[in-house]
């Protein structure tokens, strides 16, 4: 007799892109530690090296409280690497002997390799080329970028030796910058950005002068407007080889879209049930999974029944 | 320490611009092959094999050197084109291939040992640990620095990687996202600069009438609009106007463009290796204009003399221009 469930894809809550307040983050990853069905977690800081220093003395206690969860744990390193600060904490990061460290910059894998590593979405892997020197310096998890049509990620996951990801859930990381947008929006500079970040939990909308709801600005980061959502996807990409999906936190009951997406892996809801699920789980989103269908990423194409 | 003499390394769209900047003094130009392996795929511009065989014949007699970017990303599953392009670009003997996805700089490095390799600006080294990663594992000779960097900051780069190469962009359009790392196109319309070498497609904009004057959009999203009698200028994602915030204005970037004429002292003191201008898919005349510019300005700040009075407003977008992210205030 083979356990079914040892081949069903797991889930991989990404590491909480946005400025959320310190304690507020600390109680998120304890809720996530007690509560949340998922497999692994991601923590750390991805987007900007200013708000490093706040979140910082609660990664202990967040990690181990993870740990005693039974989920692995995953230190996510920044993106955009530019200044001896930034590099030196990178550093420090990639000599952590405990705990998988997701590189989100080429840099990052280079001081990880030849030790074991993972790969975040933010680093380019387009090509089984690509795949496979990054497994040849140690990386054993690669989390797809999001551009990425399904045709590809299968044509990945026939050579693939390290676990694929893919993300499926919450506002796609789509653009990082040298320059603050959430500070420009108030006229202000990065140097002087008050933290104005830290106002928009889920990012900060943006619309087209039609008032268009099109992206969102997360400090440096500009992401989708729309909510990435694969919850009916997720059958056929298990199909094509997938083991893993991603779950980008946002400001909704993180508890219960890990629950349903737990449930649509297990085909326990239908994907229509699931959509609306998810539906009345984020009230304020539109969703999207155009890049998976080949098409524009804001498209939502709708599943064949 | 001693100066080096940037090289001035200039775009060629064709043949034609080709020669034009090598006859205003361009010490190297960069082309592309005319498909899909290069980040200015754009129709009617590029090289045939036959063409960049005779673009290099022509500029090694004029002193010249040419680098063929292959600076898009391959695609899973068709490697093939992409290595067909290194391939050919060796040779043809071009004097060097600019490369951004790991695993097509691997695969040069291997079967191209003696070919010299430049790392695209699309890969985004921006610190010295990634600019190690690509010249201690692969032998990567140059690295173009994305547009996120202080002219301080590329001065202490530089002090830390030589002999590594760097190459700083100039002059010319701004990405004001890290290259390579700004998935902003293909959200709107499906095409990337990192899949299709394209970014905010021509064949996806259209300009709208309506009773105060132009709307220009871009896979049907209003990216920036025009009162009547102003000039509708081309609607690229990242430099159109946007509400947030409660209010409207250029979030990420105006409409503007690279010049840097006025850092180059300074620039030159940061130990760069070569300048860049941005502009494969300009004229001739453009690239006549900037090159011999830029000639001028390398050549008397070397010389010891004050710049000289360059006017290429004429030729900048809607005439604005701006020092980018070389000044920290623009961050």
């Amino acid at each position: 007799m083979t356990d079914i469930s040892v081949s069903l894809p797991k889930l991989t809550l990404g590491p909480v892109l946005f400025n959320w307040k310190p304690e507020h983050l600390r109680d998120f990853y304890f809720r996530m530690a007690d509560e949340a069905d998922v497999d692994s977690v991601c923590v750390g800081e991805v987007v900007c090296s200013k708000r490093s220093p706040f979140f910082a003395p609660h990664i202990p206690e967040v990690v181990a409280r993870l740990a005693a969860a039974g989920k692995e744990v995953v230190l996510s390193s920044l993106a955009l690497i530019m200044t001896e600060r930034e590099l030196r904490e990178a550093r420090e990061l990639a000599g952590t002997e405990d705990f998988l460290v997701e590189a989100n910059d080429i840099s990052v894998a280079s001081m990880l390799a030849p030790k074991k590593f993972t790969v975040g979405p933010l680093v380019n892997v387009y090509n089984e080329g690509t795949l496979a020197y990054l497994e040849s310096i140690g990386a054993s998890r690669v989390c797809l970028p999001a551009e990425l049509p399904e045709g590809v990620i299968a044509t990945l996951a026939k050579t693939a030796k390290a676990e694929l990801e893919v993300q499926a859930f919450g506002r796609l990381p789509l653009a990082i910058s040298a320059r603050c947008y959430h500070a420009r929006s108030r006229n202000l500079a990065k140097d002087g950005c008050q933290y104005v970040c830290a106002e928009d939990a889920d990012g900060m909308d943006v619309d087209t002068l039609d008032d268009e709801p099109f992206l969102a600005v997360n400090g440096t980061q500009t992401m989708s407007y729309h909510y990435l959502s694969l919850i009916n996807e997720l059958s056929s990409l298990r199909t094509a080889g997938i083991g893993r999906f991603r779950l980008w936190p946002q400001a909704v009951d993180m508890v219960a879209v890990a629950a349903l997406f737990r449930r649509a892996i297990a085909g326990t809801v239908s994907p229509a049930e699931a959509g609306a699920e998810l539906e009345r789980l984020c009230p304020r989103a539109e969703f999207a999974n155009g890049y998976i269908h080949g098409r524009e990423g804001h498209r939502y194409v709708e599943a064949e029944e | 320490m001693e100066l080096i003499r940037p090289e001035l390394v200039c775009p060629a769209g064709t043949p034609a611009a080709l020669k034009s900047a090598v006859e205003a003094g361009a010490d190297c130009v960069y082309v592309g092959f005319r498909d899909e392996t290069n980040a200015r795929n754009f129709p009617g511009l590029n090289f045939s094999r036959k063409e960049l065989g005779e673009g290099i014949a022509f500029a090694h007699d004029h002193g010249a050197k040419v680098l063929v970017a292959i600076n898009t990303f391959p695609r899973a599953g068709q490697p093939e084109i992409w290595h067909a392009a290194v391939d050919d670009a060796a040779r043809l003997g071009a004097d060097a291939v600019i490369l951004a996805d790991v695993g097509l700089i691997a695969y040069a490095a291997a079967k191209h040992p003696n070919l010299r390799l430049h790392l695209s600006v699309q890969a985004a080294a921006s610190n010295v640990e990634a600019i190690r990663f690509y010249a201690q594992r692969f032998g990567v000779s140059r690295v173009v620095l994305p547009r996120v960097l202080t002219v301080q900051e590329i001065a202490a780069v530089n002090a830390q990687i030589r002999p590594v190469e760097t190459e700083v962009f100039v002059f010319g359009g701004l990405c004001v996202m890290a290259e390579g790392r700004c998935a902003l196109s293909s959200y709107a319309t499906g095409q990337s600069p990192n899949m299709n070498g394209v970014c905010s497609p021509a064949a996806h904009v259209r300009y709208v009438d309506t009773a105060s004057g132009t709307k220009s959009q871009l896979a049907g999203f209003t990216i920036n609009q025009f009162n009547n009698g102003e000039p509708a200028g081309y609607p690229t994602l990242c430099k159109g106007r946007f509400n947030a915030n409660g209010k409207t204005s250029y979030l990420f970037e105006e409409p503007t463009s690279l010049n840097t004429l006025a850092m180059l002292p300074e620039l030159i003191n940061a130990g760069v290796t070569a300048f860049k201008i941005e502009g494969r898919q300009r004229g001739r005349a453009y690239v006549a204009a900037v090159v011999q510019a830029f000639r001028a300005g390398v050549d008397a700040v070397l010389a010891g003399r004050p710049l000289p009075d360059m006017d290429l407003d004429r030729i900048t977008e809607g005439g604005r221009q701006t020092t980018g992210a070389y000044e920290r205030a623009w961050r």
